[in-house]
């Protein structure tokens, strides 16, 4: 797929996400809580005994699961949003600064990072779970709290190799002193690198809040969720499979997304790949 | 005649190892002043010395960098800032390098002006157009618009000589700034370059290893080899008369348009030896008496 093409397919469908969870009670055609006991697992409308009512079917409790999809969408992109530009926000700082300072700074931050990274993630978000409780904002804090260090190993060593550009000793040679040299020629040339990584976590952001309401540490049971949703679903696949493969497959398709959007982003806006140097 | 800049015995060593080895220099106001050697002679850590970028595990044991009579060496970081660019400043070795190639070259003209004249954002720019009309670049509004991967090196280094220019120092280094050009280039360069020097009464060390580029355009003349000044002469009499063997040698090691069919001969081995057993011997002699 070209770089072109792939944008334009990951920045619909994010806008399309968008658009699903902040006008999700415009579109869902079905309360997302509303029970219809008489219409438990109904299938999507293209199977045999699909009914138009409910165009993806219903799950045990005869929920809508379109409607349970779009308010699912919600969750998604607010953890995807928040989470990962906080976590890239404070990695990218502190990766800057051990990457410019050095020594000291530096020496201090890597073996944060370091001591940080040897701690097993589920364990430690499931550990943040249990001090904050569940919801949202634990699966933000969860995610920033453990994601920063991927952001600030990348950074600090991309600050190193522009660091020794000769653009950058020509900064100093003007008398641009050292912050002034950071923001005017090192962080232009670190943010398509700090794009993709956002992409990316984005896409493990929406991944990991899935994994989290799928062991019941995100939103509360009865705020529909993709993960929680494969959580129930896991228990009826043989009968209906598709209360598994339809929240399962929206992951799929907005991480796919997210990756999509962030390479074109870089692509698009960085000189450099524009003109075929990088 | 007081110096602009005066460099006395100037002594660096990089994690113990010698590089200057009592380097003393001086440019008058408005002086284009050649600074020659092969490579590894030390004159790029001149330069480096004066504008204070030496690499950090540099050691200075001796010596006097003054600047309009002040102590260079002495400067604290935000004196050195404020001077940089403003009083003294670089034209950097390759041009293909020293623009940050994903800034349109605007804000990298206007910083320079912006920071130390205190221009607002359209005066830095009015002026910006002005200092690339001064370096001839055609075009120069769009050439603001460009980045520098859209520009050639000979444009690039008209840029670097333009954001040099800008604050109209009294001293700009220039290290080897002709290096990375084709000849045909670096012809442009060096007239440019000697042009706006004398219309702003600008001086500038010129470190080149570049014997004919020196003839060209230089002043007065210093050689330089394992970090020691072996000659400083005007360029007139350096190439008239060169007292140093070493001198010597390294113009009959340069190919001369005006005496073509004469075959260049190498440095003789016997003259470098010697100049590197006085270098150590002299070295010998300083740690001994740092032991004593």
């Amino acid at each position: 797929m070209s770089a072109r093409l792939r944008f334009r397919f990951g920045l619909i469908v994010l806008a399309l996400l968008a658009l699903l969870a902040i006008a999700a009670p415009l579109i869902a055609p079905h309360d997302p809580l509303e029970q219809d006991l008489l219409n438990t697992f109904q299938p999507p409308v293209w199977m045999e005994n699909g009914a138009r009512a409910f165009l993806l079917g219903t799950d045990s409790l005869g929920r809508d699961i379109l409607s349970r999809l779009i308010y699912g969408a919600r969750a998604a992109i607010t953890v995807a949003v928040v989470a990962a530009v906080l976590a890239g926000l404070l990695g990218t700082a502190l990766g800057l600064l051990a990457g410019y300072f050095g020594g000291r700074i530096d020496a201090l931050i890597s073996r944060l990072v370091e001591i940080w990274m040897a701690f097993p993630p589920v364990l430690l978000s499931i550990v943040l779970a249990a001090v904050l409780g569940a919801g949202l904002h634990t699966v933000v804090i969860a995610i920033v709290v453990i994601d920063w260090t991927r952001f600030c190993r990348v950074i600090r060593a991309e600050v190193l190799v522009q660091k020794a550009q000769d653009y950058v000793a020509s900064a100093l040679t003007i008398g641009l002193g050292p912050m002034a040299t950071l923001r005017s020629e090192i962080v232009p040339n670190v943010a398509p690198l700090f794009v993709t990584l956002l992409s990316l976590e984005m896409g493990i952001a929406i991944v990991v809040e899935a994994i989290l309401s799928f062991a019941g540490l995100s939103v509360a049971n009865d705020t529909a969720t993709w993960g929680s949703m494969i959580q129930e679903g896991r228990q009826f696949v043989r009968q209906a499979w598709w209360l598994m493969a339809l929240p399962m497959g929206c992951i799929v398709v907005s991480v796919l997304a997210t990756n999509a959007f962030g390479d074109g982003v870089r692509e698009i806006a960085d000189p450099l790949a524009r003109s075929g140097q990088r | 005649m007081s110096a602009l800049l005066e460099i006395r015995d100037l002594r660096l060593a990089v994690d113990s190892h010698p590089i200057l080895r009592g380097v003393s220099l001086s440019v008058a106001a408005g002086e284009l002043c050649g600074l020659v050697g092969e490579s590894g002679a030390g004159k790029t850590m001149v330069g480096r010395v004066l504008l204070g970028l030496q690499p950090e595990n540099a050691r200075l044991s001796a010596g006097a960098v003054t600047f309009e009579g002040r102590d260079l060496l002495a400067l604290s970081e935000r004196e050195r800032e404020r001077m940089l660019g403003r009083e003294i400043a670089l034209i950097p070795q390759n041009p293909m390098t020293a623009l940050n190639p994903v800034v349109r070259i605007e804000p990298q003209m206007t910083d320079v002006l912006r920071m130390h004249l205190g221009l607002d954002r359209t005066r830095a720019r009015e002026r910006a157009l002005e200092l690339l009309v001064d370096v001839r670049l055609r075009e120069p509004e769009r050439v603001l618009r460009q980045f520098p991967h859209e520009l050639s090196g000979g444009m690039r280094q008209r840029i670097l000589i333009a954001i040099a220019f800008a604050c109209r120092p009294r001293l700009i280094i220039a290290d080897e700034p002709t290096t990375a050009l084709d000849v045909t280039v670096q012809k442009q360069i060096l007239r440019l370059l000697k042009e706006l020097q004398a219309a702003h009464g600008t001086a500038i060390l010129f470190i080149t290893h570049d014997l004919g580029v020196v003839a060209k355009v230089c002043d007065s003349v210093s050689v330089i080899h394992a970090g020691r000044i072996l000659e400083a002469a005007s360029a007139a009499r350096l190439f008239a008369s060169p007292t140093h063997p070493y001198t010597r040698a390294l113009f009959a090691a340069t190919p001369r348009h005006d005496r073509p069919g004469v075959a260049l001969a190498p440095i003789p081995e016997a003259i470098t030896k010697q100049l590197w057993d006085e270098a150590h011997a002299g070295d010998a002699l300083l740690r001994a008496a740092d032991a004593r």
